[in-house]
């Protein structure tokens, strides 16, 4: 038999150092190593931040009228007299002790601020993100299903241009008409405050709506393609009834690009909030951010900087280890 | 970007209108200041946080200024701004795109792995982070915008680069030793224009978007100046008092927003325009001949069928134009012909898979007693079920690349006979192994990329024994395959045929291969059969074009002094076929008669020719496989 054999499990052996026998542990080591370095420089541009920032932080902080030794103590506490070096060592050092520094408004220490945040802004943006995947992935199929080969084409074009339409007004936008429509009009749901899950519902939406539409087009367009793929034909030459058709052949094979457009949407919805938070005067880190930034509060911009920075990385990491369980192939040989 | 593709996208109706509304905002943003400028900031201390009025039709603010007043006058600093902070984010972006061109190796690595590192990074968060060192107000939020908009535009710009800097011109402008920044500036950037527009127009919506989310939050224009997010914010505070306050800037900035990336897409998407076709049923085709008697052992038996596609200019296009063929119970039957022939679209026609947009007809279709036309696709499905059993050509697309072979065997079992998981599974590995997949059990639980092209084919082949087909149809089998690996494809088609005694149709391009398995060779040509003729005739063929496929299959005897034979010409575009013999124009024996079209007629037992002018004399073939075809 000349026929060759199938290709050995390991296929990128050749092209990775021995430590690395199994591909996965190189991708997940080379991933794991991007992350670092630009975590790295996340905590960098957070440190350099305060110092980039022209004139003196401090006295911005203050006020023009603040005595001269109160500015100067500030500054000996915040370490602002050592030099750059060493206030970075000291930066970095105190990061991996949790220690993000004190509120120059409150004396309330970072962490605490963000502890206490955090939980109100993720329960944010995870139901959001739960809510645009129920959403998007039927709404997608479904639409590709009735346009597939140029049918429908009324429904197609009012399906496109009212998701492109919905999708480019900004999430604050759709917050504030929905304030009016449901809260102030209707009065269904509550305009402003986390309490019971009726508060919850208003901000989800107003965060999910646009991308839910957004990723039911890439859905309906990637359906559409691999609707044209040869195995999809050979699953109709099968004689398979046509949901599973669509559910077994066609979805789990367009699930990669909705994937990477996910977790994309995932890591700006996470900034999303902050806008949204504002509308709705919800307790998290979103109104804290922009708070201190107007009270010149620079280490709690810092801290809150770097959360949402590292929260941004680690979506990207764990959507790029997805991508390589959806589809091993591509993802794991590359680089 | 030229003229006429300005043009078409603003004949577009979406392109049109966000183009009107841009040209009524800037006529706003020049004149309302002018007009308005003054009795937007009159204070009014008779009417302070009013709803709607007749004096003040969207009410008041806190001061008791006119609302609908500041929000026409807010257009101009509105724009302004989101315009200064595009221009800033188009330059910044165009330099770091570039910048990898000009620099070296190493520097330009390190800039794209930058702006890389930065694009993962939303822009709301670069914007915040630049905001708190710009601070806070219009200055600072135009920078922090522009800024934070820079490296997805630089990633765009590198694209282009990138893929320009590989073409010829860039090359030959190099080697002529043109300077990095000429070579920017004259060739790569306008060369890019377009998408840069583009992005550029779509930026400006997104910048405006953006600028207003700052102002809202109280970032951008501080007072006592004002744009529509600052008016959104503060309206937001009263919207129980008074709606239209927060309302109003907000319509505002979603008009002004939509306008700009509405009239960018529609730019976008002038280079496709995609016509409006409507779905309509083609003419039927004259009926030509009565429909032949139904041979009784027939397991396929097609009368005139066709095959139509919309064309794009309207109308229709028929790429099958009248196909007869008849298969009969465990019948081997080959159809060639060259590629554009019709022969793959006849097969998925037959088998009920022509694509969505395909319009089938026939004065008779059966296939395996069943009669599939205007039957509803659960019916077909239901009636046909597993008696025709499909091979398609490229092995490597034609499996689910997602799915462990075994299981999409097993699926067919599962779901025409309602196995369980197992007794489907365990028929699928008997079938892998009847098929002569080595380590079958081991083989099934794997995925389709770890099979090798001819092993995926024989696995394809044992989808279509997971039943006992009536009938296997082959669309070029071996296409895609080694040679060796071909013969054993081929095979094992002949050993299934003798076991099972399905009928096989067995579809190519490769006479040859045809010639090696079939009892009997239908030839096709320009979406029609020109002859039918049992494969030891094949010395025989009537038809010019058989005649000429013939000659051109090459052998050991071939002398390799003299050019491979060929056919001159190329087949006709199915949408622009010539009257009578489509064949005439590469034939030379056409002449006057063959402008009017031949129909098939018996030239020999079992032997009929579409032609005028049928050959009689025998073809000198040292074909191998036409003479050993027959073992």
């Amino acid at each position: 038999m000349t026929a060759p054999v199938a290709a050995p499990p390991a296929p990128t052996r050749t092209r990775v150092p021995a430590w690395a026998g199994n591909p996965w542990a190189g991708f997940l080591l080379r991933r794991l190593g991007r992350l670092l370095v630009s975590l790295a420089v996340l905590v960098t541009l957070a440190f350099g931040m305060i110092h980039l920032i022209p004139g003196d932080p401090v006295r911005a902080a203050l006020g023009v009228t603040a005595p001269p030794d109160l500015v100067d103590a500030r500054r000996e506490a915040l370490g602002l007299n050592d030099p750059l070096g060493v206030q970075f060592v000291d930066y970095v050092r105190s990061l991996f002790s949790g220690d993000l520094g004190v509120s120059m408004t409150s004396g309330v220490p970072v962490s605490e601020t963000i502890g206490q945040r955090l939980p109100a802004t993720a329960s944010l943006a995870v139901a959001a993100f739960v809510v645009v995947m129920l959403a998007a992935i039927p709404l997608g199929l479904a639409m590709a299903v009735l346009t597939r080969g140029g049918r429908r084409r009324s429904t197609e074009l009012g399906f496109t241009s009212t998701s492109a339409v919905v999708t480019a007004i900004p999430e604050f936008l759709l917050a504030v008409g929905l304030v009016f429509v449901f809260g102030v009009t209707l009065g269904w749901f509550p305009v402003a405050g986390r309490s019971d899950a009726a508060s919850y519902v208003l901000p989800v939406v107003a965060l999910a709506l646009g991308p839910a539409l957004l990723m039911a087009r890439i859905v309906r367009v990637e359906a559409l393609a691999v609707m044209d793929e040869d195995f999809v034909r050979t699953a109709r030459a099968k004689r398979l009834p046509p949901l599973r058709v669509y559910l077994r052949h066609v979805f789990p094979n367009a699930l990669t690009s909705t994937l990477t457009i996910g977790g994309l949407l995932l890591s700006g919805m996470i900034v999303g909030t902050v806008l949204v938070e504002n509308v709705f005067a919800w307790p998290g880190m979103g109104m804290t951010i922009v708070s201190s930034i107007l009270a010149k509060d620079y280490p709690v911009v810092q801290g809150i900087v770097l959360v949402y920075g590292a929260a941004v990385l680690l979506m990207n990491l764990v959507v790029d280890v997805l991508l390589a369980v959806a589809d091993p192939r591509s993802t794991i040989r590359e680089g | 970007m030229g003229r006429e593709q300005w043009q078409a996208a603003l004949r577009n109706p979406v392109g049109a209108v966000a183009a009107g509304l841009l040209v009524v905002l800037a006529i706003l943003a020049v004149v309302a200041p002018i007009v308005w400028g003054d009795a937007a900031e009159e204070t009014d201390p008779a009417a302070l946080s009013q709803g709607s009025t007749s004096e003040h039709v969207l009410g008041t603010d806190t001061l008791g200024r006119d609302i609908l007043l500041r929000v026409l006058v807010a257009t101009r600093y509105s724009l302004g701004l989101a315009l200064l902070a595009t221009a800033i984010c188009v330059v910044a972006g165009v330099i770091l795109g570039v910048l990898p061109a000009v620099l070296g190796r190493r520097a330009g690595r390190l800039v794209t792995a930058a702006v890389n590192l930065a694009v993962a990074f939303p822009g709301l968060l670069l914007a915040l982070f630049f905001a708190v060192i710009f601070g806070v107000g219009a200055r600072g939020a135009v920078l922090a915008i522009g800024l934070a908009g820079a490296p997805s535009f630089a990633r765009l710009v590198q694209t282009n680069v990138a893929a320009v800097a590989g073409r010829d011109y860039v090359a030959a402008a190099r080697v002529a030793g043109v300077g990095r920044f000429r070579l920017i500036a004259r060739h790569l950037l306008p060369n890019i224009g377009e998408p840069l527009v583009v992005n550029a127009t779509v930026m400006a919506g997104t910048a405006l978007l953006s600028f207003a989310g700052l102002s809202f939050l109280g970032l951008g224009v501080q007072p006592p100046a004002y744009d529509w997010g600052r008016l959104l914010g503060e309206g937001l505070d009263r919207i129980y008092i008074n709606p239209a306050a927060a309302l109003a800037p907000g319509v505002a900035v979603i008009v002004a927003g939509l306008a700009f990336t509405l009239l960018g897409e529609s730019i976008a998407q002038v280079v496709g325009v995609r016509a409006v076709r409507r779905r309509t049923v083609p003419e039927p085709a004259p009926q030509e001949a009565a429909v032949a008697e139904a041979e009784p052992d027939a397991v396929l038996a097609a009368d005139d069928l066709r095959v139509a596609f919309p064309a794009p200019g309207g109308g229709w296009t028929h790429p099958v134009d009248g196909v007869r063929l008849t298969v009969r119970r465990g019948e081997t039957v080959g159809i060639v012909g060259e590629s554009g022939s019709g022969k793959s679209l006849t097969a998925l026609a037959v088998a009920q898979l022509a694509p969505d947009a395909a319009h089938v007809t026939a004065q008779r279709l059966e296939v395996a007693g069943v009669a599939p036309l205007g039957r509803t696709g659960a019916e077909v499905r239901e009636l046909l079920g597993t008696k025709v059993a499909m091979v398609f050509q490229d092995p490597m697309t034609s499996f689910n690349p997602s799915m462990r072979v075994g299981r999409q065997l097993a699926e067919v079992t599962r779901v025409h006979e309602r196995q369980g998981r197992r007794a489907a599974l365990a028929r699928a590995v008997d079938r892998l192994r009847t098929v002569r997949v080595p380590a079958p059990e081991r083989r099934a639980h794997q995925y389709p990329h770890e099979f090798s092209g001819g092993m995926r084919q024989r696995a394809m082949i044992a989808m279509g024994l997971m039943s006992t087909p009536e009938l296997i149809i082959a669309d070029e089998p071996t296409t895609a395959l080694d040679v060796t690996v071909q013969r054993q494809v081929l095979r094992l088609l002949k050993d299934v045929q003798a076991d099972t005694g399905a009928a096989v149709v067995l579809i190519s391009h490769d006479i040859a291969v045809v010639a090696q398995l079939c009892e009997r060779v239908v030839v096709m040509y320009a979406g029609r059969v020109v002859e039918e003729v049992p494969v030891e005739r094949l010395g025989q063929a009537a038809h010019p074009y058989t005649r000429a496929l013939l000659a051109s299959v090459p052998d050991l005897a071939t002398d390799r002094d003299r050019p491979l034979a060929t056919i001159a010409g190329r087949p006709p575009d199915p949408a622009d076929r010539p009257e009578g013999c489509a064949f005439a124009p590469r034939c030379e024996f056409a002449d006057d008669a063959c402008r009017v079209r031949p129909g098939l007629a018996a030239v020999a037992p079992d032997q009929r020719a579409a032609c005028w002018h049928p050959r009689s004399q025998p073809l000198n073939l040292a074909l191998d496989a036409v003479t050993g075809g027959q073992a």
